[in-house]
């Protein structure tokens, strides 16, 4: 991998972060304040079935995670692990696709079911 | 004998006792802890979102202790990663302020009343 | 005049890698620096014992070691401020292959340095005038605030990120590289981001700031890097280090 590319890595997981940072606070205050009085299942989806703006905002947070989980997993297995090469970016891109399909059915979940 | 040696010595602990290196090893390991939870958190959301009832038989299961202090543990890590990564992101794009000591305070004040207020409210 | 009853337990670190600690008695002394402890086994003990030092004034950067497990310049620390239980612990430098004793092999060290594009390329000449930089510039003072290295290695040395990846140019000569990214009549600025970009280069950095902690001249490298990390990953996103 050409340092230039390591150099775009570094900057998507930091971007990826400044964005995760604003979804987490998002996130969070949204789920105390949906837990003021107790959830019940009907309320929860009437408020996010076929809302778009949900839709939106949580794939982005998915995808965002994607990006930045696999590239920070990857500099701790060189480090700590002594990883290098194909079998590390094998490994971290099935991760990377384990989140987005997971993360995306859990908001299809919620958006369409 | 003198050059026939050429392995260096490694540091050990005494070398690390700062805060910015505490910082940096919660930091990581909260990253890793959140990096192996939330594809479980993603997937049992996901697993349980196939209609009204299956929703509702997951709630139930959210009341369990078990689930309860596993989401505790998870917002834990959240709130440490947050603001340690907040601080780097400070470090690495607003330099000229310096390496922000202040907030590996915040880092550490800011998870323990998470933890103690999350508990308090999932007590509740 | 001081008697020489306290007496201070020093155990050196005698041999290459595969060396061990030896221990040593050394009349403890008023203002003793690490650097005369040293001193004193050399020349009173074993004459043997291989070390660096020259200026003996913090100038050099040559006398650097592990002191009680932590890097730190020989010659400007007291013992007063180190010894705990009157007792020493002097190593090489860690991070560094051990040539002997004390002396560890610096090549890489400053290989770095020149593999970071280190070194200064101007184009005026002799006959040109000089140029004018702003102190007041932002740039001028970036460059400012890493200038005063004196190359010791403690940086290098305390990193665990060159330890974690033996080809990470580490603190020192990415210090280095920043202030002449800041210099504006540098002319192979390209060239150096080139050299200083990715995982071999200022993006392995963790922030530990272990490196900016330990320096002896109050530089912040770990500063000094980040400035690189954006410049370069900039430069990369618009393809200008392919
Ligand atoms: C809440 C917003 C977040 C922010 C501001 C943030 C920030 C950061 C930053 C700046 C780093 C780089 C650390 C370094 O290279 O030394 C990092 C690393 C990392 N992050 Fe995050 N992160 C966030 C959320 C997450 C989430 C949700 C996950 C997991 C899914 C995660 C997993 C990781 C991992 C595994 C690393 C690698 C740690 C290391 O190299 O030491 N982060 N994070
Ligand atoms: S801040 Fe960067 S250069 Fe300094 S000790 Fe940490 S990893 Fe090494
Ligand atoms: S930056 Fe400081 S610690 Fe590192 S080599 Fe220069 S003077 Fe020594
Ligand atoms: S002997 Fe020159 S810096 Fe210590």
């Amino acid at each position: 991998m050409s340092a230039a590319t390591q150099a775009k890595l570094w900057y998507a997981q930091r971007i990826s972060a400044m964005v995760l940072a604003l979804c987490v606070v998002v996130h969070i205050v949204t789920i105390l304040y949906a837990v003021r009085g107790g959830l019940t299942a009907a309320e929860i989806l009437g408020r996010t079935r076929g809302n778009a703006a949900f839709a939106a905002f949580y794939v982005l947070f998915v995808l965002s995670a994607a990006i930045h989980a696999p590239i920070g997993l990857a500099r701790i297995a060189e480090e700590w692990l002594q990883w290098r090469g194909r079998l590390m970016n094998v490994v971290l891109s099935v991760f990377a696709a384990a989140l987005v399909f997971t993360g995306l059915s859990a908001v299809w979940g919620l958006y369409g079911g | 004998m003198a050059g026939s040696a050429n392995t260096a010595r490694r540091n050990d602990r005494r070398a690390r006792g700062m805060p910015g290196y505490w910082a940096f090893v919660v930091h990581r390991l909260s990253g890793v802890g959140l990096a192996l939870f939330i594809p479980v958190h993603f997937w049992a959301l996901s697993k349980s979102l196939q209609g009204e009832a299956s929703l509702t038989s997951f709630l139930r299961w959210t009341d369990t202790a078990l689930f309860k202090f596993a989401e505790w543990g998870l917002v834990c890590l959240l709130a440490a990663h947050l603001v340690g990564g907040l601080r780097l992101l400070l470090i690495e794009f607003a330099p000229w302020r310096g390496v922000r000591s202040g907030w590996i305070v915040a880092m550490v004040g800011t998870t323990l009343s998470v933890a103690i207020l999350l508990a308090a409210l999932m007590m509740h | 005049m001081m008697l020489n009853i306290e007496t201070l337990k020093v155990s050196i670190w005698r041999g290459g890698a595969d060396g061990q600690f030896v221990s040593y008695d050394v009349p403890r002394l008023d203002s003793q620096t690490v650097l005369d402890v040293v001193t004193y086994v050399q020349r009173s003990i074993d004459p043997g014992l291989s070390y660096r030092f020259s200026c003996r004034v913090g100038m050099c950067g040559s006398c650097a070691m592990t002191v009680n497990g932590i890097a730190r310049w020989t010659c400007r620390t007291h013992v007063s401020k180190v010894s705990v239980n009157d007792a020493l612990e002097l190593a090489p430098l860690s991070n560094l292959p051990i040539i002997k004793d004390l002396a560890t092999d610096m090549s890489t060290f400053f290989d770095k340095w020149a593999g970071a594009k280190g070194q200064f390329r101007g184009e005026r000449t002799r006959h040109e005038d000089f140029a004018n930089v702003l102190p007041s510039s932002a740039a001028r003072k970036a460059a400012d605030a890493g200038i005063e290295c004196i190359g010791c290695g403690v940086c290098y040395a305390s990193c665990d990120t060159v330890t974690w990846r033996p080809d990470y140019l580490g603190p020192a000569a990415l210090n280095r590289a920043w202030t002449l990214v800041n210099d504006e009549r540098d002319v192979v600025g390209r060239e150096r981001l080139r050299a200083v970009a990715g995982d071999a280069g200022c993006h392995a950095c963790h922030t530990h700031t272990t490196c900016s902690e330990r320096c002896p001249k109050g530089i912040a490298p770990t500063l000094g890097i980040s400035g690189l990390k954006r410049v370069t990953a900039r430069a990369a996103v618009r393809g200008e280090l392919d």
